[in-house]
């Protein structure tokens, strides 16, 4: 179908072009890290493992490494000679969803502080 | 059944609407009878409405923004005009609720319906052409976009003549844009149009992205893009970046209005901040997508008619990816005074004047193209000079509003009028008219007549510094924006010279109008033969006018930057390699009829008629499953084919 | 053969550089339309962003209301979080299948990834009525309205995925594993894995946060 003896392709997520035993690994090894990931976020959450305070981080810090097991793993990025442009779409992506959502909760959070409303006299 | 619409949505006891509606809907008439009379449709379905073909899209795209230019200036002076006289006691002809709705309507239409058609029309003809490639990643997308965005089009002007327009603004803020105190269908002609066209624009978004950074021609590595290319690139990622946030922002208004659900309102813990907010949020990066296209414009046209390469073209292309990235940190600049602290005031504040380095890069590399070139004042070159010192000029009235102390007084005045205009005007409407003037020969095979190119640019130059620098004084005086009636009668003067300048422009627009007709008349005066009638740089130019649907027989090996001057100058042969057939992607139905379902649904949903709402999506759908089930969607065009349509060159 | 996004390399042309990079010029047609579907998906993500910013900003707002803690079931979540787990799973499987042309397996893993697509709908629809008759429907207040129109979109998104999946299957049956088909088997599988990340975002920072 495509040759490639003198020029290669660029990566793309979800493209997997490798030999079988190598691919089924990959999903089955990234199913079983995403339900360590997942069974860890659910037990932090409802006992009393960590401690209280901390809860919060150690569920952002889970979730960051359900989706990079995810993004690893299911959709294969960062593998393959040349994924330079995904993983720069994806950066980008992630630049600007932190932005939208730490802009906008900073930005109102600070706006309702200021603009508290005043109980009528 | 036919949900809120009743005989009473018809404003017959109106006469402004009623007869303007008159006569766009007489002209309707007037052009389908002439098609159907001349026997044009087939060849029109054939080779138009069912295009996926860029060039004919991107044609299509300045066509419509250039008429809705029309009825958006019409506003203009409408506003100008009651400005002008409803001064102290008079009240002028227009009723505050229908001045409201003609500046809401002014606003909705210029950006979404005249900005962003020339700008992705623009984009749509040139990009291919510039790549050295046949078409965009999606041809089949590239049409739907266009349809919708037509279809938006369609529905805001329908609320001319059935039911009427959104009174609360272009922005739609809640409360008043809520339920309880909008609760006739003019927000919701302004949601669901916005929204359909949305779609297409984020879709013509993922396309150029995916065109720019996947397909271009061989040999073309980034650095030897041409930079309209690269403005074209950081226009497509802010629209991919940004669009969404309106989608999302306006499903919540949909969601209060028609499900009663409490994001904006008053009651049941709403918060109405949070919609400037996130409208912002994509409000900002929008007119960066409108600018960064322009600017490219501006970086061909001046490298092309200085007859030098654009000054530091690396230093321009760090300065958009610059522009592009930071577009998305100032935002807050638009609500400086709805009541943050000082600290984050000052962040946004900060941002908001760092974006105009990059800015300030950019005007310095077109000087410094322009410095010990051989300069010729062609009509885009006129343009490109008169951008150059109006878009400065508007650049510092916007780094002074950047300053929250000083936006405290001048946020939504006058002078916040006169700097969005400046920047618009001046940078994207003379953009798109230098654009329009450089590209038309490629697209149509001559050129637009000089003469009244010229008389039109000094037209709208001197029309738009005479309608709105009184308005920067007015501005620091006092006045505030979106003003039915003026108190004060000593700002008569300045709204009257105001309205000179508009009425100058108008002289510029029949002007061009003029140059139009003319320019058809007298075509064959003007023949572009050789397809390079400006002695260009970049592959366009390699082209015939207009170029052949496969744009290039055979894609041509790039070099260096400026491939085509490089071509010239080393004297390559053109094409005379073996010809190979060619794929090239079948015309379409699908954009045009999914795009007259989208009107149905559209219309419906504004109107709450549920059947007719469910039927035009389902139908739309339906489009959609249709169209996706074929595998094969491309014609060949064989390499025999292609060697006569190449000597008859 | 020369298309406007081409299927095979170009002959004689400089080595070292890959296609879609300047190299040898357009890249191929399924590179150009994952990029674009994984551009579209970044798009997504964006528009679930706002939505996410909004929940942030209005969790509290809950108008003397229920709140989160009373609402949510913790049990049914992870119920749901594992049916989409397992079905991202099944269709990464479904995919590898479909490339290496076995339509039965990939049908198999197709029929399993949809099973447990709709076994996740169900719980959460239950959810939704449930709390829509406990009087708390996204009309109370704005917590429930973002809560509602967040999660609910997810499930929108989750529902046009799975009636997307029958469309294609029914492609497959009939037309057999063409590569046009491919293709778009291939973006739905980004759509279903995009739409487990964004479940991971869901489940912590709505539920697990909140409870």
């Amino acid at each position: 179908m495509n040759s490639h003896e003198h020029v290669f392709d660029d990566r793309t997520p979800g493209v997997e072009e490798h030999e079988s035993t190598a691919s089924y690994l990959s999903y089955t090894v990234g199913l079983a890290l995403a339900i360590v990931a997942t069974a860890a976020s659910f037990i932090v959450s409802q006992t009393d493992l960590l401690w209280p305070p901390g809860i919060p981080v150690g569920l952002i810090v889970l979730a960051f490494a359900q989706i990079g097991v995810h993004l690893v793993f299911f959709l294969h990025l960062g593998s393959g000679p040349d994924s330079t442009n995904n993983i720069l779409a994806l950066a980008f992506g992630v630049l600007i969803v932190f932005l939208v959502i730490t802009g906008s909760v900073w930005i109102i959070a600070n706006l309702n502080t200021n603009m508290t409303a005043v109980p009528m006299q | 059944m036919l949900g809120k619409l009743t005989w009473e949505a018809i404003p017959f006891g109106e006469p402004l609407p009623i007869v303007s509606g008159a006569i766009v809907g007489l002209t309707i008439l007037a052009v389908l009878g002439i098609v159907t009379v001349k026997g044009w449709w087939p060849y029109l379905w054939r080779e138009w409405l069912t295009s996926v073909d860029h060039k004919r899209i991107g044609v299509m795209y300045v066509c419509l923004g250039l008429v809705m230019l029309l009825r958006g200036f019409s506003d203009a002076i409408m506003m100008r005009t009651q400005q002008a006289i409803a001064i102290g006691p008079s009240q002028g002809y227009l009723p505050p609720e229908h001045f409201d709705q003609v500046f809401s309507a002014h606003g909705t239409i210029m950006i979404f319906f005249v900005a962003m058609p020339l700008v992705v029309g623009l984009m749509n003809f040139v990009v291919p052409l510039q790549l050295g490639i046949r078409d965009v990643a999606f041809p089949v997308l590239n049409s739907v976009s266009l349809w919708l965005t037509a279809t938006g089009a369609l529905l805001i002007n329908m609320s001319l003549v059935i039911g009427n327009f959104a009174r609360t603004g272009w922005w739609a803020y809640p409360p008043l844009s809520e339920l309880a105190f909008s609760p006739d269908v003019g927000v919701d002609y302004y949601l669901w149009s916005l929204q359909i066209s949305g779609i297409g624009t984020l879709l013509t978004g993922i396309n150029f992205v995916t065109t720019i950074l996947k397909m271009r021609a061989p040999g073309m590595n980034y650095f030897r893009m041409p930079i309209f290319c690269w403005t074209a690139l950081a226009s497509s990622l802010l629209i991919v970046a940004a669009f969404p946030v309106l989608t999302a922002t306006f499903v919540m208004l949909l969601l209060d209005r028609y499900l009663g659900m409490h994001f904006f309102t008053n009651d049941a813990g709403g918060s109405q901040m949070m919609y400037v907010n996130l409208f912002w949020a994509w409000g900002h990066p929008e007119v960066y997508i409108l600018i960064l296209p322009a600017f490219g414009i501006y970086s061909e046209v001046v490298a092309t008619f200085s007859g030098k390469a654009l000054f530091s073209y690396r230093s321009m292309v760090w300065a958009t990816l610059g522009i592009c990235v930071l577009s998305f940190m100032v935002w807050l600049h638009h609500f400086f005074t709805m009541g943050a602290g000082a600290n984050v005031n000052a962040f946004f504040g900060i941002m908001s004047s760092i974006i105009a380095v990059p800015t300030g890069v950019k005007v310095f590399n077109w000087l410094f193209t322009m410095f010990r070139g051989r300069i010729v004042f062609t009509t885009p070159m006129l343009f490109a000079v008169g951008f150059i010192v109006t878009f400065v000029i508007g650049g510092l009235t916007g780094v002074l509003l950047a300053v929250p102390p000083v936006d405290f007084v001048l946020h939504n005045s006058a002078f916040l009028v006169a700097h969005f205009h400046n920047v618009i005007i001046g940078g994207v409407i003379f953009g798109a008219l230098a654009g329009i003037h450089y590209w038309f020969p490629k697209a149509f095979g001559f050129t637009l007549d000089e003469r009244l190119g010229h008389a039109s640019f000094w037209c709208w130059l001197v029309g738009f510094y005479l309608a709105f620098t009184p308005l920067y004084v007015l501005g620091l005086m006092g006045m505030t924006r979106r003003l039915q009636h003026i108190a004060d009668p000593s700002w008569r003067p300045l709204l009257l010279v105001a309205e000179a300048g508009a009425i100058v422009i108008l002289c510029g627009i029949l002007c061009q109008i003029a140059q139009i007709y003319v320019s058809i008349r007298t075509r064959e005066r003007r023949l572009d033969l050789t397809g390079d009638p400006w002695d260009g740089r970049t592959l366009e130019w390699s082209t015939t006018s207009p170029p052949p649907a496969y744009n290039f027989a055979v894609l041509p090996r790039v070099e260096t930057i400026d491939a085509f001057w490089h071509m010239k100058r080393t004297g390559q042969p053109a094409q005379q390699r073996a010809y190979e057939a060619i794929e090239m992607p079948r015309n379409s139905p699908a954009g045009f009829i999914t795009a007259f379902f989208a009107v149905l649904m559209g219309f419906a949903l504004i109107w709450h008629i549920w059947w007719m709402a469910i039927l035009g999506f389902l139908a739309a759908i339906a489009v959609v499953l249709v169209a996706g089930w074929s595998v094969e969607r491309e014609q060949e065009i064989s390499a025999a084919e292609i060697a006569q349509m190449e000597r008859a060159r | 053969m020369t298309a406007a996004a081409v299927d095979t390399a170009p002959a004689a042309v400089p080595t070292g550089l890959a296609r879609g990079r300047g190299g040898g010029g357009p890249a191929p047609k399924r590179i150009v339309v994952a990029y674009g579907f994984w551009i579209f998906i970044l798009s997504d993500m964006v528009m679930f962003s706002a939505m996410f910013a909004a929940y942030a900003v209005l969790y509290g707002n809950t108008a003397g209301g229920p709140t989160g803690a009373e609402l949510f079931n913790i049990r049914n979540v992870f119920l749901e979080t594992l049916c989409l787990l397992f079905s991202s799973y099944t269709c990464g499987l479904g995919a590898l299948s479909a490339e290496r042309r076995d339509p039965t397996r990939f049908l198999i893993f197709a029929a399993l990834t949809f099973l447990l697509g709709t076994a996740f709908l169900v719980i959460e629809v239950t959810e939704f009525s449930g709390m829509v008759e406990k009087g708390a429907g996204p009309t109370r207040s704005a917590f429930l309205s973002a809560f509602f129109t967040l999660v609910g979109t997810h499930g929108v998104h989750v529902a046009s995925g799975l009636i997307a999946l029958i469309y294609l299957v029914a492609q497959v049956v009939v037309k057999g594993l063409h590569p046009a088909i491919l293709r778009r088997l291939l973006c739905w599988s980004l759509f279903w894995h995009a739409l487990d990340i964004v479940w991971v975002g869901v489940f912590t920072l709505v539920y697990l946060l909140r409870a």
